[in-house]
């Protein structure tokens, strides 16, 4: 089978968030980049273990973004990926992101294409459905466990309060929620490996801009903290009910 | 033109987003001169309330079933070409979310999830949405003549705007699965946390899950749902599915009360939207004091029990 998976570069989680040219842009300066966690964690570690579960068949990992993201994308062939696609180009918008993946997966015979249910950057988990829909295949998200026998596959996928079991035949593309595979820490072998395995480089398709960010800006915080008094707790529970009205 | 709206029912009855979503399309067909359409699964009878929230027209399908956003996407797009419609509502849960996606490449229309405001028409439609886990803003230029919108749950309050109207059955027999549904699970009794108004969480300062009885105590007295940091879902002293956070669940409720959590960045991203925030921390340098209303330095154990007693005397007042 051959396995999909979309990786994307955020910030690291502690990175300072400034903006510049007028806020119209993410200031990147001194900022730490770092795979996000729910493509490294979940994604790609269940396609890995898909592949040696199957004993065959190979894991490709695939970044929109331009050559400084080969970072993040050795990391992901440190941790078991064969192989690396970056399709070079800026990776502005979802609709921009799914087509260059959507292309990718249409010309190389994709059976399962994996992804993080969300960028911890943009939160936008949108990138999965406009995949699915530009290959005209089911999308199963926020999955939590997904096993396969024969071409179909079992998939546990959380919703809200709850979740639905569900079957279905390959191909289709999957998000990965927490749950769905353990964390791996690549080892030197995977590291120096990694090295050898190829990362190609393909140029974007064009695509037309339906939405853009026309700037940024930072919310209001807090206005500081009330400390109360740890020995009458009739007044917190006064100032929630008439301060804050919130019970 | 027009708005069209997809309001979730579960079991013929809709959740406060649900009803959010169907506001949310009111309020903007009432501010472009257009009208909203709601589509939406579930009786004529419980259809017909979301006329009190503003739907104009709505159209009924039966079905309980929404678990193939494939099939369902097919539906709404079909509903919006039909109608005219120029943009697509839809609640920012998990069904939401996989809709949006595939609906924004059907109409080839401009996409932003989890908005939070109602779109600024006077400098093109611009709609704001929190970004790096609430860490920023981001004012979304939808350039394109077609749009889908996700409405973050409790952004734009609920109010009553209407009167119910007679909702038109829409026939979805055509549609076919390509999905097949196993089985689907509910915790039943407790509001699921992306939808809980009052949350009560607890950290690593609760030492071990033995403890855990104080704070299920002060959430029961109060109605509330529980949540926990990260280590605490990880070592499994707590289920998963409590996981709040910028790699857990994000939650804006009303109230939040933080016990033995540190306020880790990490932490603070899923949860520093929620309109009240209480800490409890024995440490009184604890970074979660700065993004808290209320502060309570003490230790929990002997605080959180005085708590409980000081809401079951006000619950009886
Ligand atoms: C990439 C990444 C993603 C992460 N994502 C998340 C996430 O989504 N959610 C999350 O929560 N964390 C996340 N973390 C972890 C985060 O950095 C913190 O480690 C974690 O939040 C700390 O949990 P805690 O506050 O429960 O524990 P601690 O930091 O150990 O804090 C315990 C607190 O309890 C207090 N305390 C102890 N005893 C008592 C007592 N008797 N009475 C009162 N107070 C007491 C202490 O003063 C302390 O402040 C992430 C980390 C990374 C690197």
């Amino acid at each position: 089978m051959n396995l999909l998976v979309c990786i994307s570069k955020t910030p690291e989680t502690t990175a300072k968030i400034a903006f510049k040219e007028n806020d119209t842009q993410f200031d990147t300066d001194g900022v730490q980049f770092i795979m996000n966690p729910y493509d490294e964690w979940y994604a790609l570690v269940r396609a890995i273990e898909l592949k040696e579960q199957l004993g065959t068949g190979k894991v490709i990992a695939i970044n929109v973004g331009p050559p400084s993201n080969d970072i993040v994308i050795r990391k992901a062939l440190a941790i078991g990926a064969d192989e690396a696609v970056r399709v070079n180009g800026e990776e502005k918008s979802a609709t921009f992101v799914s087509k260059q993946i959507a292309n990718y997966a249409k010309e190389n015979n994709i059976d399962i294409v994996f992804l993080g249910k969300e960028t911890i950057d943009y939160n936008g988990s949108l990138v999965g459905g406009m995949i699915s829909e530009l290959l005209d295949v089911p999308f199963l998200s926020y999955a939590s466990n997904l096993e396969m026998e024969g071409d179909t596959a079992t998939v546990t996928c959380d919703i809200e309060g709850g979740e639905e079991i569900l079957k279905v035949k390959t191909p289709f593309v999957i998000s990965a929620a927490k749950g769905l595979a353990e964390q791996r820490i690549p080892n030197m072998r995977g590291i120096m490996m990694a090295k050898r395995k190829p990362l190609v480089v393909i140029d974007p398709v064009e695509v037309t801009e339906n939405e853009a960010i026309a700037s940024y800006s930072i919310p209001d915080s807090k206005s500081g903290v009330k400390l109360l008094d740890p020995e009458n707790m009739d007044e917190l529970v006064r100032l929630l009910h008439e301060e804050a009205k919130v019970i | 033109m027009s708005v069209l709206v997809f309001a979730e029912a579960i079991n013929n009855k809709y959740k406060k987003s649900s009803l959010e979503v169907v506001n949310y399309g009111a309020k903007l067909a009432s501010s472009q001169g257009s009208n909203v359409i709601v589509l939406t699964n579930a009786s004529a009878d419980a259809a017909a309330e979301l006329g009190k929230y503003g739907a104009q027209k709505v159209l009924n399908f039966e079905s309980d079933s929404l678990h193939d956003n494939k099939m369902l996407s097919q539906i709404i797009s079909d509903v919006a070409n039909s109608h005219n419609a120029d943009t697509v509502i839809l609640s920012d849960n998990s069904k939401g979310k996989s809709l949006a996606g595939r609906i924004a490449i059907k109409l080839d229309a401009a996409a932003v999830s989890s908005a939070t405001t109602l779109p600024n028409l006077e400098d093109g439609f611009v709609v704001q949405k929190s970004l790096f886990s609430g860490k920023a803003i981001g004012h979304y230029q939808m350039k394109a003549s077609k749009k889908v919108i996700t409405v973050a749950g409790n952004s734009i309050g609920l109010e009553e705007m209407g009167q119910p109207v007679a909702a038109e059955a829409f026939d979805a027999s055509a549609y076919n699965a390509t999905v097949e549904m196993v089985e689907t699970k509910r915790v039943e009794g407790t509001v699921p946390l992306p939808e809980a108004e009052l949350v009560v969480s607890a950290g690593r300062g609760m030492k071990g899950p033995e403890n855990w009885g104080i704070i299920e105590d002060l959430a029961k007295t109060l109605g509330a749902t529980t949540a926990c940091s990260r280590p605490v879902a990880d070592t499994g002293w707590r289920p998963h599915h409590e996981h709040v956070g910028q790699t857990g669940i994000a939650i804006k409720p009303n109230l939040y009360i933080a016990i033995g959590i540190s306020g880790a960045i990490q932490h603070l991203a899923g949860v520093n939207h929620s309109k009240t925030i209480v800490v409890i921390n024995k440490d009184p340098e604890a970074p979660f004091f700065k993004a808290a209303d209320y502060g309570i330095v003490a230790d929990l154990f002997d605080v959180v029990p005085r708590l409980t007693e000081a809401l079951q005397k006000f619950k009886a007042s």
